[in-house]
């Protein structure tokens, strides 16, 4: 099976039933698969093969949802990129995956005009409200340039193209922060994608009934996977570009009857702010959560609030999607588990060696199953690192670089992170993508960036640096520039400057030392990972 | 105090808060959440500078983006809420 048979099952069963809801806006399954058909059909027209990669850089909307499934329709790999992605970024990406085309939209700060000039390889460019001077700089550019704006306006059902790919080609690149500082793209396959929505579709007890809501970025996998699988049960999705509005989703929950909220840790900590009570959630069945363990006063508190809803605790990582998930009937006997295996998966933990160990004892998380990512694109060592030897004669597994000790029942308990990445309103943060946007300012010596708890942001990122002789940078000088490098949820949110930064003996700047610097400073538990 | 005043102080306070003093072309009329000027944790933070310096009470039902989502939006929120209070 290939994913986007998703949308065209859902919409032979149910054409007429609403797939979509974007505010005001509905899309029943008909609808969606028609104009998937048809932009399909144009990018195949612009030139767009069987395995290429095509950029969807837009806001969380219809046409973002549009593209993706016309992406995977034409045969080709989708490549959804966060909206506040800044220019020098997003061109390396579309640059280290080749990209021959991208859907995008107007207004976005991340398109500069060196974007067109600086990408080779990019030779159509679909948008919406591309603007006079922005579609002459694509065309300045020798590219093509076509117009997204009729594509909702024309409602015939268009062909759907001819099935050119196998269950092993991918289906997408997903680009997760890496711990060298550049973004990788992790290769995901049709198998891999059906797989894993097929898992956690089953212990989600989706049905075609469930209304989804999401706010969290397409871009985020877990955003992702609620369009996925939402589409694979013949559900509805209720999509809202962002929770800056708490309001708006809470209305949304209950106006259109939402069955399942899925939320990381930092959504809970602004629920449990709010005044919940003019609010009524008859319909609410689940709410699941990711990115973070959630604390366990949230999860009492939550539990409290909504008592007639089963809360998931889960865990994941892109290279698989899904690892482990708790079964709401273990939350009070172990609230601080991120649970087992998911169906048909199965996950264990090693020693150094390889060799699985006892319960209670700490190892790396390896995990096993079809969901399991391709690898790394054109990253072969890293690939290596990560996907190594398995049970089976030349089969491979994953290493999550995770540390975790299980229970007498193989349940899992997460303990720290191999690398420093830190993760932050649930997504993950190389700290070294953000020391290197911070060395990029003349006057800056020495840089670290560590995690440190924050009540609402799970980790708050904070940069520790060293100005060199004479400097006047300021803390406002660095914001403002970090600001325009980097993705909201990477910049810092606080700057210290010290004389000096601790180092390792081989003379390495030791985030270990930092952490406890910080934390002797602020009295505040050292943080893991 | 003059509905312009307190338009001032707003665009102050985004600039510095959000902007870090970049100089990006930001209309009263734009959209914070459109700009990417703005995110939840912004959110949180306008909303009790509003309530610190003009000493309102913002409901959970105010902060929507008819009242939050342009300094111009903000600005005439802030003033109505002032008017209420006179």
């Amino acid at each position: 099976m290939q994913v986007e048979q998703f949308l065209e099952r859902s919409a032979a069963r149910f054409p007429d039933k609403v797939a979509l809801v974007c505010g005001s806006e509905r899309f029943t399954y008909a609808q969606i698969d028609g104009g998937c058909n048809r932009l399909a059909q144009s990018l195949l027209e612009a030139g767009v093969q069987r395995g290429d990669r095509v950029v969807v850089f837009l806001p969380n909307s219809p046409e973002a949802v549009l593209a993706i499934f016309a992406i995977l329709k034409a045969g080709a790999v989708f490549v959804v990129l966060n909206p506040t992605t800044k220019a020098d970024k997003l061109i390396y990406i579309l640059n280290n995956c080749r990209a021959s085309a991208m859907i995008s939209r107007g207004g976005l700060a991340g398109l500069n005009g060196q974007v067109w000039s600086a990408t080779p390889h990019l030779h159509s460019v679909f948008m919406l409200d591309a603007g006079a001077t922005q579609g002459a700089a694509i065309t300045a550019a020798g590219k093509k340039l076509f117009s997204l704006d009729e594509l909702r306006q024309n409602s015939a059902p268009g062909a759907q193209p001819a099935k050119r790919c196998i269950d092993i080609d991918l289906a997408g690149l997903i680009y997760t922060s890496g711990s060298t500082g550049r973004p990788k793209g992790v290769m995901v396959t049709h198998l891999n994608v059906v797989s894993a929505a097929t898992s956690i579709t089953a212990y989600l007890e989706n049905t075609a009934d469930d209304v989804v809501i999401n706010f969290l970025p397409l871009a985020f996998d877990y955003g992702l996977y609620q369009l996925l699988m939402m589409f694979r049960v013949g559900g509805t999705l209720v999509l809202q570009d962002s929770f800056v509005f708490p309001n708006l989703v809470l209305e949304s929950i209950a106006r259109e009857g939402v069955t399942g909220l899925p939320i990381v840790p930092t959504v809970s900590a602004i629920l449990l702010q709010m005044d919940l009570s003019r609010f009524n959630f008859p319909k609410l069945r689940y709410i699941s959560n990711t990115a973070a363990a959630l604390p366990v006063e949230h999860i009492q508190k939550l539990r409290a609030l909504f008592p007639h809803v089963r809360l998931y605790s889960m865990y994941g990582l892109t290279e698989c999607k899904r690892v482990s998930y708790l079964p709401p009937d273990q939350l009070d006997l172990r609230p601080t588990s991120v649970g087992r295996g998911m169906p048909n998966e199965e996950v264990y933990i090693v020693d150094e060696n390889g060799h699985r160990v006892a319960p209670g004892v700490v190892g790396e998380l390896v995990v096993r199953g079809a969901n399991v990512m391709k690898g790394y694109w054109e990253l072969p060592e890293e690939t290596e690192r990560c996907l190594r030897p398995g049970p089976l004669p030349g089969e491979k597994v994953l290493y999550s670089g995770d540390l975790f000790r299980a229970d007498e029942e193989g349940y899992l308990y997460f303990v720290g992170r191999r690398d420093d990445i830190i993760k932050t309103r649930g997504e993950k943060v190389s700290p070294r993508e953000v020391e290197d946007v911070i060395y990029m300012l003349e006057g800056v010596a020495e840089v670290g960036v560590i995690g440190i708890p924050d009540p609402v942001l799970g980790s708050a990122i904070k940069a520790i640096i060293s100005l060199r002789p004479g400097s006047s940078l300021t803390e406002k000088d660095v914001l403002r520039h970090c600001a325009s490098r980097l993705e909201d949820f990477m910049r810092p949110k606080l700057i210290a400057f010290q004389q000096s930064l601790p180092k390792t003996e081989s003379g390495k700047i030791s985030k270990r030392l930092l952490r406890e610097e910080e934390h002797a400073r602020e009295g505040t538990p050292t943080p893991v990972g | 105090m003059q509905r312009l005043d307190i338009e001032q102080q707003i665009r102050s306070f985004v600039t510095d808060s959000f902007l870090f003093g970049q100089p990006i072309d930001l209309q009263s009329t734009d959209s914070l959440l459109a700009k990417g000027v703005i995110d939840s944790t912004g959110v949180l933070e306008l909303v009790s500078f509003l309530e610190s310096t003009y000493a309102i009470k913002i409901k959970d039902e105010d902060i929507i983006p008819e009242n939050l989502d342009s300094i111009h939006d903000i600005s005439e929120f802030v003033f109505r809420k002032l008017g209420c209070l006179v």
